[in-house]
């Protein structure tokens, strides 16, 4: 059914002798059901040309002010010529559009002087094939998608104009228009193009899905239109350093709605006039959302830092935890970056045991991101076999909600280490007996000199809880202890220049030194789900705390 | 400094041309140094007597009176090279004064000397430091130029010391 009533034949009239589409018309007429606007765009013209054409005799002498009646009878005219071309030669208009070029020689295809072709051959089968191809071209895994456009600026100046003469055409006959009467552009276009990109990729369009598909369109050759803007507004285009153009959108749209409705109008031609071409493509994007993986990691290297040690762009080690787990998981999601984090970190030489430290890797536009829970097993296998300086345990997909939870284990009060300790003096077993004894002992640690040089100079106390020797020969044992979080176990032994105090030394009454360390992780580990994509519950982490 | 920690140590001989007043500069890879006496400063030879220390160096000017604030260490005293730390008073009378010998900026004093000079004597290298400086970044490789590794020191103590049996 033809959506137009009778009291929009004034406007309908008015932009279509001007040069707007049928679609752009529907718009401005505030049509705001889909159907219409998906049928075929030679169906919709000729419709509306005989809609119109039915009382033109009358519309024309009901406008106050009309035009010459032979430049609107010639345009008619013209328009039915058009039609009678297209449908004797249907191929034609595909040839054009797959070409690029973009005039058409039909003159039923002058390029909208509106939506500048986006709701014209922008909504062709053809271009939503090409987009598509590419779309399959790019080799994304996706079970849905995000179609997003991005329509050049000027787009707004001209949508603004066409406002203000329909306005002002309805006006005359009493009726107002305001700009939430109109359908906007891009609500138009997705009402027409989602169903065929459905059915063409196969998929549903889904606002919430991962994987976005954008298509930025740009026009040329209207670019200067918004540039009076910046005379009459220019606090609204203020440049900024990640900005290409001070010409965005959404600044172009801030001065429309400041600008006076005369001064516009002096400014720019309401209608706006036709352009030549229609928009280009100037980009169409696939990418896919970053998805989450997190296990849990064991170092056994004294030689291995958490992440790549760089000082002065220098590598200072080959490897790293982070590579060591990532570089699979990169390779196997196919994705482009990574972004690593964990629950604390581990010195270069210090092992991580126990049942590991929770990690989670952030996969940057990752193609691949469907696997069964075999897969990620093996993909844990993958990574453990071809290392034995780290090994992963609970490799699996989460959300990226679980990422905070993992933080939390991080302020888990108690840690548990292990030192092997060496002393300048000859000691017996009964001399480091009495260490076992000491419950709850307070210390004073000013920042340790290591890293005073990224962190501000404080004294904070910190409390040994327990420690338990194990003798080894004179100068050699191991110390087991278990501390308050934030205690630095290094400078605890060999004092830092007596800024640690007390310390293993002074206890001792003798130099010590701390020749390994190690960590325990031992966040309580609950049975956990497999996690997939979607699902909001977690409990990986959870339960880390008072353990 | 914990030995298995990247730390070096250079040596400043004869500071302020001062005979054996030399001052040893413990060097993090982070680029803190910590100003410690040699091995053969005059106040470390036996028989010295520390009285007191002090870290007034001017009637105006207190090394106590430095205080940094955050990361970015606000308000540290700047230092020159021939910047004065401290001040040693010994038994026999003799005063010696300890200078920076890297231009930095002055972290903090060891407040422990203060009330216990006699470590100065007894952990000179450790316990008994004089101060912490971090010097400038882009200085930070340049500042020991001029210093004496650990091993060149080993050589001049040597020298030095087959030039008091020559004359002797």
């Amino acid at each position: 059914m033809f959506p137009l009533t009778e009291e929009n034949k004034h406007v309908a009239q008015l932009l279509l002798s001007t040069g707007t589409c049928p679609r752009c018309i529907f718009r401005f007429c505030g049509v705001d059901f889909h159907a219409p606007y998906k049928r075929p765009y030679k169906e919709l013209l000729n419709e509306l040309q005989k809609f119109l054409e039915t009382e033109k005799e009358e519309l024309i002498s009901d406008v106050p002010n009309p035009p010459p009646k032979k430049i609107r009878l010639q345009e008619l005219e013209d328009g039915i010529d058009g039609i009678d071309n297209l449908s004797q030669n249907g191929e034609g208009r595909v040839s054009i559009l797959e070409d690029g070029s973009i005039a058409s020689k039909n003159s039923n295809l002058n390029v909208c002087n509106v939506c500048l072709g986006i709701l014209q051959e922008f909504c062709e089968k053809e271009f939503i094939k090409k987009v598509c191809q590419k779309v399959e071209a790019s080799g994304f895994e996706f079970t849905n998608l995000v179609f997003s456009v991005s329509f050049p600026p000027q787009l707004s100046v001209r949508e603004h104009a066409a406002w203000l003469l329909v306005k002002q055409e309805m006006g005359k006959q009493n009726l107002s228009l305001g700009r939430n009467d109109i359908v906007q552009l891009k609500e138009a276009y997705k009402w027409i193009t989602h169903p065929l990109f459905s059915e063409e990729l196969g998929v549903p369009i889904d606002g919430k899905s991962l994987f976005e598909v954008s298509v930025i369109f740009a026009h040329p050759e209207t670019v200067e239109d918004c540039h009076f803007l910046r005379a009459i507004c220019p606090d609204c285009f203020k440049p900024a350093k990640n900005k290409q153009s001070v010409f965005t959108r959404m600044a172009v749209m801030k001065a429309l709605n400041k600008i006076k409705e005369e001064d516009f109008r002096k400014q720019f031609p309401c209608p706006p006039n036709s352009p030549k071409a229609v928009c280009t493509v100037l980009e169409i994007e696939c990418a896919h959302g970053a998805v989450f993986v997190a296990g849990r990691y064991n170092k056994y290297s004294r030689n291995l830092p958490q992440t790549p040690w760089i000082i002065d762009g220098e590598r200072k080690l080959e490897s790293s935890v982070e590579e060591l787990i990532s570089d699979h998981l990169l390779a196997v999601f196919k994705a482009e970056s990574f972004n690593f984090s964990s629950s604390g970190r581990e010195d270069v030489d210090v092992r991580t045991l126990g049942n590991g430290r929770p990690f989670a890797i952030e996969l940057v536009n990752p193609h691949r991101v469907h696997f069964t829970s075999q897969e990620i097993k093996e993909l844990q296998q993958k990574i453990n076999n071809s290392s034995n300086k780290i090994q992963v345990r609970d490799l699996q997909l989460v959300t990226r909600e679980a990422i905070g939870h993992m933080k939390e284990g991080e302020e888990e009060k108690t840690k548990s280490y292990s030192a092997l300790i060496w002393t300048n003096k000859a000691i017996q077993k009964k001399d480091i007996e009495f260490l076992n004894d000491i419950k709850d002992l307070k210390i004073d640690q000013k920042t340790p000199l290591r890293v005073l040089h990224r962190r501000p100079l404080a004294v904070r106390t910190r409390i040994i809880h327990s420690m338990e020797t194990r003798y080894v020969d004179e100068h050699h044992f191991h110390l087991y202890l278990k501390t308050q979080a934030g205690t630095y176990i290094k400078e605890f032994v060999h004092g830092d220049f007596g800024r640690t105090k007390p310390n293993i030394g002074s206890l001792m009454n003798m130099t010590a030194d701390i020749l390994e360390l190690d960590v325990e992780v031992n966040h309580f580990i609950v049975e956990m789900p497999v996690c997939t994509l979607n699902s909001t519950k977690f409990c990986f982490f959870g339960g880390g705390r008072g353990h | 400094m914990p030995t298995h920690q990247s730390t070096e140590s250079f040596i400043l001989l004869d500071v302020k041309g001062k005979p054996c007043e030399d001052h040893c500069i413990l060097q993090h890879s982070n680029r803190i140094c910590v100003i410690t006496l040699a091995e053969s400063h005059p106040v470390l030879q036996s028989g010295k007597t520390i009285k007191s220390i002090s870290y007034q160096i001017s009637t105006n000017c207190s090394r106590l009176q430095n205080k940094v604030s955050g990361k970015f260490k606000r308000g540290a005293q700047f230092l020159t090279e021939l910047a004065p730390l401290c001040k040693i008073y010994c038994s026999d009378g003799e005063e010696y004064t300890i200078s920076s010998c890297v231009r930095g900026r002055l972290m903090e004093v060891n407040e422990n000397i203060l009330h216990k000079p006699s470590i100065l004597q007894e952990k000179p290298s450790t316990e008994g430091y004089i101060a912490v400086v971090l010097p400038k970044f882009e200085e930070s490789k340049s500042i020991t130029d001029g210093l004496l590794t650990q091993k060149q020191y080993e050589e001049v103590v040597v020298r030095r010391i087959t030039a008091t049996t020559a004359t002797s």
